[in-house]
């Protein structure tokens, strides 16, 4: 445990050695903010409630996080500290998590910046403050999961660019698998199984049914288990591609 | 007295390149073991094996009685490791990237203020601690590799090149500096430079793909061979003759 708060603390200070975390954070904000206000149609719909602002986070983490994540191990393999960091007494989970735990703390700081949506929404109205919560549970979840894939394809290169690509679209297949844009190709060929077991692995899907306000078991499972397993390949990855 | 260091029939495959091929040998406690060969004779690849970054595809290294195949915590925590090239973060000031190590290193809060001024001292980085060390000189840059691998004390020291892109005061002082270490420890330097092998090993092989062509003291070496210098003898047994 000492070790993961070791790394945590040496790859969250990293965020911010750099103006990559000021710059995250401020991108993050305006975006949010202009797309909850001109494109969600926050004043005009006239209701005190957050819907308008959670449901373009799935969008927003399809290449922010990415570019979170794209450093986390292409970084080090390039300079050469992935094997410093290696040849250090420490295992490969505590590598792991200690590096993604810094990520997911360092969205999860983005996240909280976004209290006053929350704190306008109720000085202008009452809203459920619970289905907020959900919400913003639920946000975090996925932004994770998003995470741990961005991680996993990130210790597969060396170059940061390759692995921002290459995570944002495969975001993109996760974000949309249970949604008609993908459906619609499947449907016309793949057995009914195939297509409902895919439409599972939406994160929409999982993120819309928080985003009403209920948290349901087997949605927390669903992006707990994702970054679970995203993780441990993350490590065989390593594991594999560190001679290179 | 068992050796600190003992490599046991070790061998890398990558694919069909054997880039290191069943290599023994054993080094003690007071032994500075000089490790040359040509580019590509199996020399890094070594290194990365004992320090238990790479899996050997054979063999084994034991070192301080841990096998790295079965104990690789025990002796990633037994030896101090320079890799190839001196990597380190290049955000971090050259103390707070010697404080992250020391306690990563299992040093107690309370120890690793003097186990990194130590190391600061011995490898006179005084002058940047509080620099980003991607803004250091090359030489400085060594020199904090060099200062990572020492700042637990370790019993085993495994430095790839740590004399590489030194200046010639530079070079003189990490020498020193090895030389000073050296009767506690065990230590095994790679390097091309072989006037550095005559100047610090009590012990100098000669590896080629990835197999000892020689192994003695840099005079027996000499002696064997009839040849002026460890030079003619390396271009003699790595055959550039």
């Amino acid at each position: 445990m000492r070790n993961i708060g070791l790394i945590f603390r040496r790859e969250f200070g990293a965020y911010f050695a750099t103006p990559l975390a000021y710059i995250f954070i401020v991108i993050f904000l305006v975006m949010a903010g202009t797309l909850t206000f001109f494109v969600g149609g926050f004043l005009a719909r006239d209701q005190a409630d957050l819907q308008p602002f959670f449901g373009f986070h799935p969008w927003l983490y399809l290449f922010l996080v990415p570019a979170l994540s794209m450093r986390l191990w292409a970084e080090d393999r390039r300079l050469g500290t992935i094997e410093l960091f290696l040849t250090l007494p420490i295992t490969m989970f505590e590598a792991v998590v200690g590096k993604f735990l810094a990520a997911w703390a360092f969205t999860g700081v983005a996240l909280a910046l976004t209290c006053p949506f929350w704190i306008s929404v109720n000085y202008l109205g009452n809203p459920d403050n619970g289905v907020i919560l959900a919400s913003y549970i639920g946000s975090y979840l996925m932004a994770g999961a998003y995470l741990a894939i961005g991680s996993l394809i990130s210790a597969m290169t060396k170059n940061q660019v390759i692995a921002f690509v290459v995570a944002a679209a495969v975001c993109f297949l996760f974000t949309v698998a249970g949604s008609p844009i993908l459906l619609n190709y499947f449907e016309n060929w793949a057995p009914g199984g195939l297509v409902e077991a895919i439409a599972n692995f939406g994160f929409l899907t999982h993120f819309d049914a928080i985003q009403r306000g209920v948290i349901d078991l087997r949605d927390v499972i669903f992006f707990g288990s994702a970054i679970v397993i995203a993780l441990i390949a993350n490590a065989f990855v390593i594991d594999w591609k560190k001679a290179e | 007295m068992s050796a600190l260091l003992s490599i046991q029939k070790l061998t890398k495959r990558f694919g069909p390149i054997t880039a290191v091929d069943g290599l023994e040998f054993e080094v003690g406690r007071g032994e500075v073991l000089g490790f040359l060969g040509p580019n590509g004779a199996g020399k890094s690849t070594t290194m990365k094996m004992i320090s238990g970054f790479l899996a050997p595809s054979a063999g084994t290294a034991v070192v301080a009685g841990h096998d790295v195949r079965m104990a690789p915590q025990a002796v990633k925590a037994a030896i101090g490791y320079l890799p190839e090239g001196a990597p380190a973060y290049p955000d971090m000031t050259p103390l707070s990237f010697l404080s992250f190590v020391a306690r990563i290193r299992g040093l107690a809060d309370g120890e690793v203020k003097d186990a990194v001024e130590r190391v600061i001292e011995q490898t006179r980085l005084t002058q940047v601690v509080m620099q980003p060390i991607e803004t250091l000189s090359k030489g400085y840059k060594r020199r904090v590799g060099l200062a990572q691998a020492l700042v637990h004390d370790p019993e085993v020291l495994i430095l790839d090149e740590p004399t590489d892109g030194l200046d010639p005061n530079q070079k003189h002082e990490v020498r020193n500096l090895i030389m000073s270490m050296a009767a506690e420890k065990c230590i095994v330097v790679s390097t091309h430079i072989l006037e550095e092998v005559d100047a610090v090993c009590s012990r100098a092989m000669i590896i080629a793909r990835g197999r000892v062509l020689a192994d003695g003291t840099p005079e027996e070496l000499k002696a064997r061979s009839g040849a002026a210098s460890l030079d003619d003898f390396f271009r003699e047994v790595t055959g550039h003759a």
